[in-house]
């Protein structure tokens, strides 16, 4: 079977579709500063916020301290999240994201920079990160809408979000006139939501 | 109006520099339907990182759990912890006169940091030096600053005009880019939309003054490429 499943045993499946409820009150119970509930959330959501991590910053080692600021972030704030305002994988991953693009950032990242424009041009779908990825279906269903939106729109959406550049970069990466990237961000981002069915 | 709605998708994805996103972030607290839309859009990103998953190396959980044993969650916020946020830009009746920071409790760190009288009188000397000159920036979403400096006195004054509060955890600071030395701080920016500040150091001597935006409590020297510069011109003996 491909349904490669990088989670210790025994973690509450993201696909058994209470996984939004179960995080929702890991979350609570972890704002009262319940550990083994936060080691639960932690079980639950560690290879996204990883993963994360590691494709926007690239290395490891980086990757890692993103995720162990990100979950302190987690359980210092958890009692302030606000289950009206989103789910709780969104606000996790919002933090999550947040810290991997301020590291990038801030670090100038030099490095990073002279990493060749081709490999950030790649198809989300190849990426060699992608390799290692959870093959869930939802990871499928996810890649499905990728492909279907127009090449700009994949790669500007891939680029921003994955690849943690502003829209001002993407624009020159993409030889794209300033003020254009965002567009085609927000439609990209509008169509995927729209085709995953996320409600708005 | 509709060119700040299209930000959404940029800022959902943080695509935004810091300016922007200040910029936004106030447009938020007035507008439900970008922030519906933000939402939304945070929701469709939180599964792109479906496609990314990988298992973190099994140690990290020690070291997570092991960190998050020491430090005490923050209580949840209630009503008046929600307001508290924006009371900065209720007082900017009295920003003239500010010279403590809000924000992180960053103490302004010039002698006459205790005397408010004393420094706006040294502000209404710049404003009003014969051989006091100004270089203005604008920003997007209607913001601009204006510094004013004078030769003779040696001091410069910054005036913000609907200046968005930085990004949470940072704060704007201003340089002089010193000949020389390079950019030497002249200060953390008090967290006010409108503000009217004396810079720190001598301002005769600089060839521009920067704004920055730094974590919480300043830098040493910028970490981040300025968001505005001031050229000053004409500065002959």
């Amino acid at each position: 079977m491909d349904h490669i499943r990088p989670v210790p045993a025994g973690a509450p499946s993201p696909e058994d579709g209470t996984s939004g409820t179960d995080l929702t009150d890991l979350l609570r119970r972890s704002g009262r500063g319940d550990e083994p509930a936060f080691a639960l959330l932690y079980d639950a959501t560690a290879a996204r916020v990883f993963g994360l991590a590691v494709r926007v910053v690239r290395d490891p080692a980086q990757a890692e301290e993103v995720t162990q600021e990100s979950f302190l972030e987690i359980w210092r704030t958890a009692g302030r999240y606000d289950p009206d305002r989103g789910s709780a994988l969104s606000w996790l991953l919002t933090i999550t994201h947040r810290k991997a693009v301020d590291r990038v950032r801030s670090a100038e990242a030099a490095s990073r920079r002279d990493t060749s424009y081709q490999q950030h041009n790649q198809p989300v779908e190849h990426d060699s990160t992608a390799e290692a990825a959870e093959a869930s279906l939802e990871a499928r269903r996810v890649r499905g809408a990728l492909a279907a939106l127009t090449e700009v729109q994949r790669e500007a959406v891939g680029l921003a979000y994955l690849g943690g550049y502003t829209h001002t970069e993407v624009a020159t990466m993409l030889d794209l006139p300033v003020g254009t990237a965002k567009t085609r961000i927000r439609d990209g981002m509008i169509r995927l939501r729209d085709a995953l069915g996320v409600s708005s | 109006m509709t060119d700040v709605h299209a930000l959404s998708g940029a800022y959902a994805v943080d695509a935004l520099d810091d300016l922007e996103r200040a910029a936004f972030e106030r447009h938020l607290v007035e507008c439900a339907e970008c922030r519906a839309e933000v939402a939304s859009l945070r929701e469709t990103a939180a599964l792109i990182a479906e496609t990314t998953a990988v298992a973190p190396p099994p140690e990290l959980r020690d070291r997570v759990l092991a960190g998050i044993a020491t430090v005490r969650p923050l209580p949840p916020q209630t009503p008046a912890a929600t307001v508290r946020r924006h009371r900065p830009r209720l007082l900017l009746a009295a920003a003239a006169a500010v010279v403590l920071v809000g924000a992180g409790g960053i103490v302004w760190q010039e002698p006459w940091a205790d005397d408010t009288s004393q420094q706006v009188s040294a502000v209404d000397a710049v404003l009003t030096a014969p051989d006091a000159g100004k270089a203005s920036e604008e920003f997007p979403g209607g913001a601009s600053a204006t510094v004013t400096y004078s030769n003779s006195l040696g001091k410069a004054v910054i005036e913000t005009h609907d200046m968005p509060p930085p990004p949470e955890g940072k704060v704007y600071q201003i340089w002089f880019d010193q000949p020389g030395k390079g950019m030497v701080s002249a200060g953390v920016m008090p967290v006010v939309a409108d503000l009217t500040l004396l810079l720190a150091g001598d301002a005769s001597t600089a060839t521009a003054a920067g704004i920055t935006v730094e974590p919480e409590g300043g830098s040493e020297e910028p970490t981040t490429t300025p968001i505005a510069l001031f050229e000053f011109a004409g500065q002959d003996a």
